[in-house]
């Protein structure tokens, strides 16, 4: 088990040499870059953990060197999904789980906040709807 | 297009927050591999998705490709049929069987003359049109019919894209793959024996939200099938080191080397099994210890044997050198023997070297 | 014809009908060699033939003085691409594997980037030569088309073989089938050009050591 509680793959632990693609450092120095940009320009990134070839048990090395902040969030939107900072503010991590836990996303966020933990206006005036009605029945029946 | 509400409205009616339709353009957009900046785009465009009428046509398969489809978790099959598109002929999936199914495909048809996708998987008995037959109905026939009235066809899985199994040395049935028959629309090949789940769904929907994507020389989409497996595999440090499995399980194998000796053809193959991996990103062939059989390739079933490297010459070489040096033999020593007697005869008649004799090249 | 097709068809037939020819047309050269025959020594032995032959196939690889002095640049630059040719050839583990499915015989290989690196120095020497044979007056003089078409179909596998190890411009299975297929060119042109000195100088040297040996002197 990880950190943040995933199932990792059964032989990781068993696999003394498994084999490292080197990606982790050069993929923590584009985070080094997206933070300063963060500060610098305000300019969010969005890294899709799908698009790199990692090696087995190189995503939970990732994983458990970018570790857990002061903010994990569990949406469920159609499946969960975990919103969790890491030890470095501003760099978050979001795991999208189908209704099976099953990984459907992996993504590592450099922001303020990611998009989709923020409250979507759509939603939001639905949502203003349905009080509006809530609030309606509740006077006719008082 | 079939349904008149958009995929948005379509949502919104069952309930689903927009956050949920997020998550869905982000793990979408993952699995096509599209950059994340993609995501606003991809919801913009689907929110106002009319869904399209799917026909599936199953031919001469095994029924792989459904059941890859079907484990497909981004995109999940119950997103696409009931949110995406409206699916309306799949023999295995369908509830309806017999003449109520084939009634459902000619109304779809009807419906959506000109509009509907057509996706095949199987490879179609070019010639006999007795080997696979769905209701009384040929292959070949149905193909052609259904495909006169389709938008796009997208042929699912190596059969349908070049031919696959069927089409393996001897080809009994005389099978062909679905651009060898259909000419005149645009054709999305999806190959792989079966193709990553998300691959299908991603190609899908790729096509749904942006049409049709850019296609390499065998027609298939670059987002995909854009890199070979060996550009990608994350055991090529072993192969620029020198450093190769020689047999299954030995301390090569076991310490993750590179499988070229073993028959990987993951140099030749396109396809995404290296970076979007099977079983929702858990491994692919190369890293379970198999070599890559170049299953998204043409012909891969004759190409020169899945456990003899890519570049050891496919047929007998030793016996041919035995055969070319016998021969060798026979004419050298009859080439050999007529120079003989021409020296000798040139010595007795005490013939002298000239200029032109030194010019000669043999 | 897909690129697929191409590269099967270069494993296949082809590769078997550039053996078949290469194999005959080299047994064949061989027996027109020994067949002629040689004349009868008559005088009597005054030293071992054997020995001069033997001695005279390894101790030719060293240059004399005077050979360095006068074609320097080509005693340096042909022994480099030479021993580059060796190394990529024989040292290049996917081409020790062809080796081994032909003979059996299996050998360890360098790691690729060595190969690679080996590879370019030996075009680069290459190139050199070539240069040097249309600059300098003499071997200007002495070349003809067999020289150049010699040069061609050996540098050609190496720069086939660097675009298909670095995946240059074409797919996959093409480049590796035009790196077999140039292969199966050297091999068809190989007992019927000067190419066939990779055999046929060992055969020169030991009969030079061998006379000179029979006569007693040092050859």
């Amino acid at each position: 088990m990880t950190a943040n509680g995933m199932p990792a793959p059964g032989f990781a632990a068993s696999a003394p040499c498994a084999p490292a693609t080197g990606n982790l450092v050069p993929l923590m120095h584009e985070i080094r870059h997206a933070l300063t940009r963060w500060l610098e320009q305000g300019e969010k990134r969005v890294i899709d953990l799908r698009s790199i070839p990692l090696a087995p048990g190189e995503e939970d090395r990732l994983l458990e060197q970018l570790g857990e902040g002061e903010v994990t969030a569990r949406l469920s939107i159609q499946g969960p999904s975990d919103i969790i900072e890491t030890r470095y503010p501003g760099v978050w991590l979001v795991t999208h789980y189908d209704e099976n836990e099953s990984i459907m996303g992996r993504f590592i966020e450099v922001c303020e906040v990611p998009g989709i933990l923020t409250s979507q206006a759509d939603d939001i005036r639905a949502g203003l709807e349905r009080l509006k009605d809530q609030l309606s029945n509740a006077e006719t029946t008082a | 297009m079939s349904k008149d509400k958009t995929l948005g409205e379509t949502l919104q009616e069952r309930g689903v927050s927009r956050r949920s339709f997020l998550k869905f353009c982000a793990t979408t957009a993952s699995m096509m591999a599209l950059p994340p900046a993609m995501i606003p785009v991809i919801a913009a465009t689907l929110e106002k998705l009319r869904r399209p009428s799917v026909i599936w046509l199953s031919f001469q398969e095994c029924t792989g490709c459904t059941e890859s489809l079907t484990r497909s978790h981004s995109a999940t099959i119950e997103d696409l049929i009931f949110n995406t598109i409206s699916l309306d002929y799949h023999h295995t999936l369908q509830a309806a069987s017999g003449s109520a199914a084939e009634q459902a495909r000619e109304e779809a048809m009807q419906e959506n003359y000109g509009n509907y996708i057509l996706v095949v998987d199987g490879s179609i008995p070019g010639e006999n049109n007795g080997y696979s037959t769905i209701a009384g109905i040929s292959n070949k026939d149905m193909l052609l019919e259904v495909a006169a009235g389709a938008a796009a066809i997208v042929a699912v899985g190596s059969c349908a894209a070049f031919g696959g199994l069927p089409h393996a040395d001897p080809n009994p049935t005389g099978a062909v793959s679905v651009s060898d028959l259909i000419k005149d629309k645009p054709i999305v090949n999806v190959p792989g024996c079966p193709p990553i789940p998300a691959v299908i769904t991603g190609v899908l929907v790729q096509f749904l939200t942006f049409g049709l994507p850019e296609l390499d020389q065998l027609g298939r989409p670059a987002a995909f099938y854009g890199n070979s497996i060996h550009d990608r595999c994350y055991r090529r440090p072993f192969y620029d080191k020198g450093l190769f499995a020689n047999s299954f399980d030995d301390e090569g194998a076991k310490k993750g080397w590179c499988l070229f000796k073993l028959g990987c053809k993951g140099p030749t193959t396109y396809n995404a099994c290296a970076t979007t991996k099977w079983n929702d990103g858990t491994s692919f062939p190369i890293e379970a210890g198999h070599p890559c059989l170049g299953c998204s390739e043409p012909d891969f079933w004759d190409a020169g044997g899945f456990y003899k490297a890519l570049s050891i010459p496919t047929e007998d070489i030793g016996k041919t050198a035995v055969y070319a040096g016998t021969a060798g033999l026979i004419a050298g020593a009859a080439l050999g023997a007529s120079l003989r007697a021409r020296k000798q005869s040139a010595v007795k008649n005490h013939e002298r070297v000239t200029i032109d004799d030194l010019d000669e090249e043999s | 014809m897909t690129d697929t097709e191409f590269l099967l068809w270069v494993r296949g037939p082809a590769f078997s009908a550039a053996t078949f020819i290469m194999c005959a047309g080299l047994v064949i050269r061989f027996l027109e060699i020994f067949l002629l025959g040689r004349k009868a020594e008559l005088a009597e032995a005054r030293g071992s033939a054997a020995a001069g032959g033997f001695r005279t196939m390894l101790i030719r690889f060293i240059p004399d003085a005077g050979s360095f002095q006068r074609s320097g640049f080509t005693i340096v630059s042909g022994y480099i691409f030479h021993i580059g040719l060796f190394i990529v050839i024989f040292l290049f583990v996917p081409h020790i594997l062809v080796f081994e499915a032909v003979s059996g015989l299996s050998w360890p290989g360098l790691p690729s980037n060595i190969i690679d690196a080996t590879n370019v120095v030996t075009m680069i020497a290459l190139v050199g030569v070539l240069i040097h044979r249309i600059k300098d007056p003499v071997m200007r003089m002495l070349s003809e088309f067999n020289d150049y078409l010699v040069w061609f179909v050996t540098f050609l596998p190496l720069l086939t073989g660097y675009l298909a190890f670095h995946r240059v411009a074409l797919s996959a299975p093409m480049l590796i089938g035009l790196h077999i297929l140039s292969v199966e060119l050297l091999m068809v042109l190989f007992p019927f050009t000067k190419l066939s000195h990779a055999f046929t100088l060992w055969m020169a040297r030991w009969y030079n050591g061998a006379i000179a040996g029979y006569k007693g002197v040092q050859s």
